[in-house]
């Protein structure tokens, strides 16, 4: 088993893009049910949604507010999951809620460690 | 009270109570002459009760003797009275009398430091449930090996190690620094539960036995709460939880020992007096940050008390499963989750996520599938179930999953 990194993005920035609270109930619900899934597989590692501030230092020391946006989509969250490879980690990050909405993305990376002679 | 039947509790009570206060007086590395004492108070006890009846106030009567054991062994003891003695008198009053404090006040104290010596990580959690049992809350080698469904000579054994080890530890009978208190309760608070279900899912066939240790799990998370260095969120959700538990323990058994399921246990049967305790605890382990394995599990054992069937009842349980899974894996959770979400979602999208679950050791796995099929595919219900038999290890077990499949066949 290797682990992954699902990196979820979404618009946070634009105003009519974001969710009423009803939606968000709604919204939380299918995200949470996700991954209760995962983690019933025992194959959840970590992980969060994050708040939409955020600091962005770049080369130079220089601070900006803000998540980093190069555009519209911000990164809301991100867990840790265990799979056997990347197809079955695409599998379970397909199945993420957050991509019924248009334009929203969720990435896939492998993990690799400082050891990764194992 | 001239009723045999007092006496056995009355000695498990006031063993561990007299042990403990001992302890305190001349140090952990002398809990075998506590024990000792207090073992001989119970002889002298049954023999003097035999021939005069039992006195006005037992208790009473207990530290008295108790007392005058351990005077006489204090004072009798060449170690005691040429090392431990001279250095006492140095450091406190000049006549030092050995004084046995038997009062709620000391008693109380000695239990919670005895509490926090035998929880000490530097054990195994059997042998600090196994001592719990023993010198918390008195019980006899032969019931703590029926609990355990051993024999004596292994838990003699065990016990003996893990107090050899406490000793070269060299584990000092007093509540940790506050700093040290949070993660030294973890150990406490595991051991408590572990005690509760040994009680709560033990298939040892003696019931009293089962409740008792229940209801002495509560009884040690209860003075964890009474005082204010240890009174912390995390252990009013143990205790709800083991109070919701055990509201259903009268319930989910029938009179052969047979276990009755959930859905089909008498709800008049349920304790409303520990449902209501319950949810006391559970508001006041809401208080602070702290979200442990303990308040999600109280959550959903505190829906379970809730009768009437509502979607609203399913989503709160699901979404516990959800998070207490994220917090820690089990395959029970895990089955228990999909259960959920099939009252709370639908069967179908429950399937799906049931089959993905692979616990294919596992009767459980295959009776949930059964059950989730039902309605829906009768045949495969049915293959399932047969499955689930085939994997069941206990005659109980399988007669009830063979009740599904006769029910099927009809």
């Amino acid at each position: 088993m290797d682990e992954y990194l699902i990196l979820m993005r979404l618009d946070l920035l634009t105003k009519e893009a974001q969710p009423s609270p009803e939606q968000m109930q709604v919204y939380m619900k299918m995200y949470q049910d996700w991954v209760g899934g995962i983690a019933a597989q025992n194959k959840f590692v970590g992980g969060t949604g994050l708040s939409t501030e955020g600091k962005v230092i770049k080369s130079g020391q220089i601070i900006t507010d803000g998540p980093f946006a190069e555009t519209k989509e911000s990164i809301a969250g991100f867990i840790t999951i265990k799979a056997e490879n990347f197809e079955e980690a695409a599998d379970i990050a397909k199945a993420c809620p957050i991509l019924n909405g248009p334009g929203n993305s969720v990435e896939v990376r492998k993990i690799v460690g400082v050891d990764n002679t194992r | 009270m001239q009723s045999p039947e007092i006496l056995p509790h009355l000695f498990r009570n006031e063993y561990a109570k007299i042990v403990s206060v001992l302890c305190k007086h001349i140090g952990f590395e002398r809990l075998e002459i506590a024990e000792e004492i207090a073992s001989e108070t119970f002889l002298t006890a049954t023999e003097t009760w035999g021939v005069k009846g039992n006195p006005q106030n037992p208790t009473a009567w207990l530290y008295a003797v108790a007392k005058n054991k351990a005077k006489n062994y204090l004072q009798r003891n060449s170690v005691f009275q040429n090392k431990i003695l001279p250095e006492l008198t140095k450091s406190q009053s000049e006549s030092f009398e050995p004084e046995i404090d038997l009062s709620p006040e000391n008693i109380y104290d000695s239990q919670l430091r005895m509490m926090f010596t035998i929880c000490h990580p530097s054990i195994s959690p059997e042998a600090q449930v196994g001592l719990s049992l023993r010198i918390l809350c008195g019980f006899g080698i032969e019931e703590i090996s029926d609990a355990f469904l051993t024999n004596k000579e292994t838990i003699n054994k065990r016990l003996f190690r893990a107090k050899e080890k406490l000793r070269e530890e060299k584990i000092r009978i007093e509540l940790p620094e506050s700093e040290e208190i949070e993660g030294r309760l973890g150990s406490v608070l595991s051991t408590i539960y572990l005690l509760f279900n040994e009680g709560y899912h033990s298939i040892s066939q003696n019931k009293t036995l089962r409740k008792d240790l229940c209801l002495e799990a509560i009884r040690l998370c209860s003075m964890l709460v009474e005082n204010t260095v240890t009174d912390k969120p995390q252990v009013y959700a143990l205790l709800a939880l083991m109070c919701f538990h055990t509201s259903r323990f009268e319930a989910r058994q029938d009179e052969k020992g047979e276990q009755i399921l959930y859905q089909d246990q008498d709800t008049n049967l349920w304790n409303y007096d520990l449902i209501a305790k319950g949810e006391i605890f559970l508001n006041k382990a809401a208080s602070g940050t702290m979200l442990t394995k303990y308040h999600l599990e109280a959550g959903i054992a505190y829906w379970h008390t809730q009768k009437e069937d509502t979607k609203e009842k399913w989503e709160n349980i699901l979404q516990l499963y959800n998070r207490l899974l994220q917090l820690q894996y089990s395959p029970i959770a895990a089955l228990n989750r999909t259960y959920a979400l099939s009252k709370a979602n639908s069967k179908e999208e429950a399937i799906i996520e049931a089959e993905k679950l692979n616990l294919t050791d596992n009767h459980f796995y295959f009776a949930l599938l059964g059950e989730l099929y039902l309605d829906i595919d009768r045949s495969k219900s049915e293959e399932n179930f047969r499955k689930a038999l085939s994997l069941a290890k206990t005659s109980h077990d399988k007669s009830s999953i063979q009740k599904k499949i006769d029910r099927l066949s009809k």
